[in-house]
């Protein structure tokens, strides 16, 4: 630069100006922090007033105390109680089984070696790409002719696939594993079942959380399949919002009360995990 | 991928020799060794065949035949009717155009500014976790609620928005009912839901950029919005290629933003068919006309759709690429 003689000092300002956020960076973080919070407080406000009390002009700000009546009319709607228990044993049992079944197969990948194993993980990797939405026709005729229609198991063997989760699992055991370890084990005479229980899981122990956490997120708020599988009369959260939302409920406060229930539990969940969360899709994101 | 079990059959080591187990029939350890590995991967895949790859395929069989959502045993062969049918029939058109539309109107300004946020996270921050966690919190919203919580924000008497709007003048715009003001409104939701999600994606890639890089243009006098320009998006270049082709299948794919925001309507995508999607379309042909086979048509030919966007979206890239670092292209024409 023109009658910048010290070049140093230029550079070393320079590279500390990239590592410091100024003010400007901080305005924009706190405009997109409340769009992005804005609407979950407006669900708040809309849940807790009276329906007169949230089409006024201006809408009030701040919290009411018509909460529990809300809700209470919101579940004599839908089945909010039981569509949240639903939601509960749904997003459960296919975070437990993914994250089972894809340590398994994450641990083959990464460690075992068999014939077949790279056109396998060529697959795997494939149907992360592949819009699993677009098989619903076929998957529906198979539920229907199980006379599974209706009924959670519908919900939860077909979201148990997860080629994210065994492409996860693979890089993170590939990188995690000493293969010392399992060299070890092997000379003690352990069988390839006892080295995954006693040495690969407690050293996946983080990435399975992590999977776990995602999974669970995901399988609540999880739409199509769902509201394609099931009805009202058995409905998870998703499936309950779909009929609240369906426009037959004309009592914006009643649908915002039905709302902030099947959404609530997954976001204090989330405030409480959000780190971890937010570094597995991180690290997810790097690897992948 | 590595191996790293020994065959046990190869005592190597005194250790093992001397090990409990060293002598267990020779047999069975190596039949273990050789299968347990199928067993590990079996359960993925025997849930993957039976309910991923076999509803995809079969897809394409069901498409050649009527069936409907009453009777799905009984299927009549009809050939390619379910798809000229598809591609006579004006909704297919303009749902496509809708796809279209709101895939571009939700999916450029999302990564656009997924960009420049996880540029500012990338500063020395106080409270960033609080800040990622915050603007992760959309994300961790269901499309559901997100949906109809903004369907009611955009009415058109009450709405938030357009009150707010009207501090400004504008007068009450009917969001719902326009053509363009509807796949808006959508685009928006899809936008709030995603946008910090990829802001993460991109600050992971971000945080992999050697330190060195920002160092050595600095020195060379580059202003932070050329380091941005010359060092960040080039290092990026991976990774948004992934985040374009992941939104591009996403939205090919749209559904519930628009069956929720349009309440009772929501199935023919509003009164006039101004935001019916492809996703939308089927479901319509499928669960409200009760046309399976016409559906599935619908179906593979998104699938072919998708193909085709995502081929185009990376070729675009990749020319927009070349055009971005013109000296690249010639250094890789030499």
């Amino acid at each position: 630069m023109i009658g910048f003689p010290h070049r140093t000092a230029r550079a070393r300002q320079g590279s500390r100006s990239i590592r410091e956020g100024g003010p400007i960076s901080y305005a924009i973080l706190i405009l997109v922090t409340i769009i992005s919070l804005l609407p979950l407080y407006w669900t708040v406000i809309a849940a807790s007033r009276t329906n007169a009390e949230i089409t006024r002009t201006p809408p009030p700000l701040t919290p009411g105390g018509n909460l529990i009546p809300n809700i209470r009319q919101a579940a004599s709607q839908v089945d909010m109680v039981k569509a949240l228990v639903n939601s509960v044993i749904v997003s459960g049992s296919i975070a437990l089984g993914t994250v089972l079944f894809c340590t398994l197969a994450g641990f083959a990948f990464a460690k075992l070696k068999f014939r077949g194993s790279t056109v396998l993980l060529i697959i795997v990797l494939a149907t992360m790409m592949v819009p699993s939405q677009l098989g619903i026709i076929p998957l529906f005729m198979l539920i229907a002719k199980l006379h599974w229609v209706n009924h959670l198991q519908a919900v939860i063997l077909p979201t148990l696939v997860s080629a994210f989760g065994v492409f996860l699992m693979r890089q993170y055991l590939s990188q995690a594993l000493p293969d010392e370890l399992i060299d070890a084990a092997v000379v003690d005479g352990a069988s390839t079942f006892r080295i995954f229980r006693s040495i690969v899981i407690p050293i996946a122990r983080p990435a399975m959380a992590v999977l776990g956490m995602l999974t669970f997120l995901m399988a609540w708020n999880d739409f199509f399949w769902p509201i394609i599988a099931l009805t009202s009369q058995n409905p998870t959260v998703q499936v309950a919002l779909n009929s609240l939302g369906n426009g037959y409920v004309h009592d914006q406060s009643v649908i915002m009360a039905g709302t902030l229930i099947g959404t609530i539990p997954v976001l204090i969940v989330f405030a409480l995990l959000g780190k971890q969360i937010v570094g597995g899709i991180m690290r997810g994101a790097v690897k992948g | 991928m590595q191996t790293s079990i020994p065959n046990p059959n190869e005592p190597s080591t005194p250790a093992e020799a001397m090990s409990r187990r060293a002598w267990r029939p020779r047999l069975s350890a190596r039949f273990e060794t050789r299968f347990s590995p199928y067993a590990f991967v079996a359960p993925f895949f025997l849930l993957f065949f039976a309910f991923g790859l076999f509803p995809l395929v079969y897809t394409a069989w069901v498409s050649l035949h009527s069936v409907t959502l009453q009777n799905t045993e009984d299927m009549t062969w009809v050939g390619l009717d379910n798809y000229s049918r598809l591609l006579h029939d004006p909704l297919f058109w303009n749902a496509l155009g809708n796809t279209f539309t709101i895939g571009v109107l939700s999916t450029v300004p999302q990564l656009l500014m997924a960009l420049g946020l996880a540029h500012v996270l990338n500063y020395r921050l106080r409270g960033r976790t609080f800040f990622r966690v915050a603007m992760l919190m959309p994300y961790a919203t269901s499309l559901a609620a997100a949906t109809i919580v903004f369907a009611e924000l955009y009415g058109r008497d009450y709405g938030l928005i357009n009150w707010g709007l009207g501090i400004f003048g504008v007068h009450h715009i009917s969001w719902e009912t326009g053509n363009w003001t509807s796949q808006i409104a959508i685009s928006t939701i899809v936008t709030w839901r995603w946008t910090g999600y990829n802001a993460l994606i991109y600050l992971a890639a971000m945080q992999a950029v050697p330190e060195d890089l920002y160092e050595a243009a600095a020195i060379d006098g580059a202003s932070r919005w050329q380091q941005f320009l010359k060092v960040t998006i080039p290092s990026l270049r991976p990774t948004i290629l992934f985040t374009v082709v992941v939104s591009t299948i996403g939205a090919t794919q749209l559904f519930g933003e628009p069956l929720l925001f349009g309440g009772v309507s929501g199935h023919r995508g509003g009164s006039d068919h101004q935001y019916q999607t492809l996703g939308v379309l089927l479901y319509d042909q499928g669960w409200f006309n009760f046309q399976l086979g016409r559906a599935a048509a619908t179906a593979w030919t998104m699938f072919l759709i998708i193909v085709v966007a995502v081929a185009v979206n990376a070729f675009l890239a990749a020319r927009g690429w070349n055009w971005w670092h013109p000296r690249e292209r010639r250094a890789a024409r030499a």
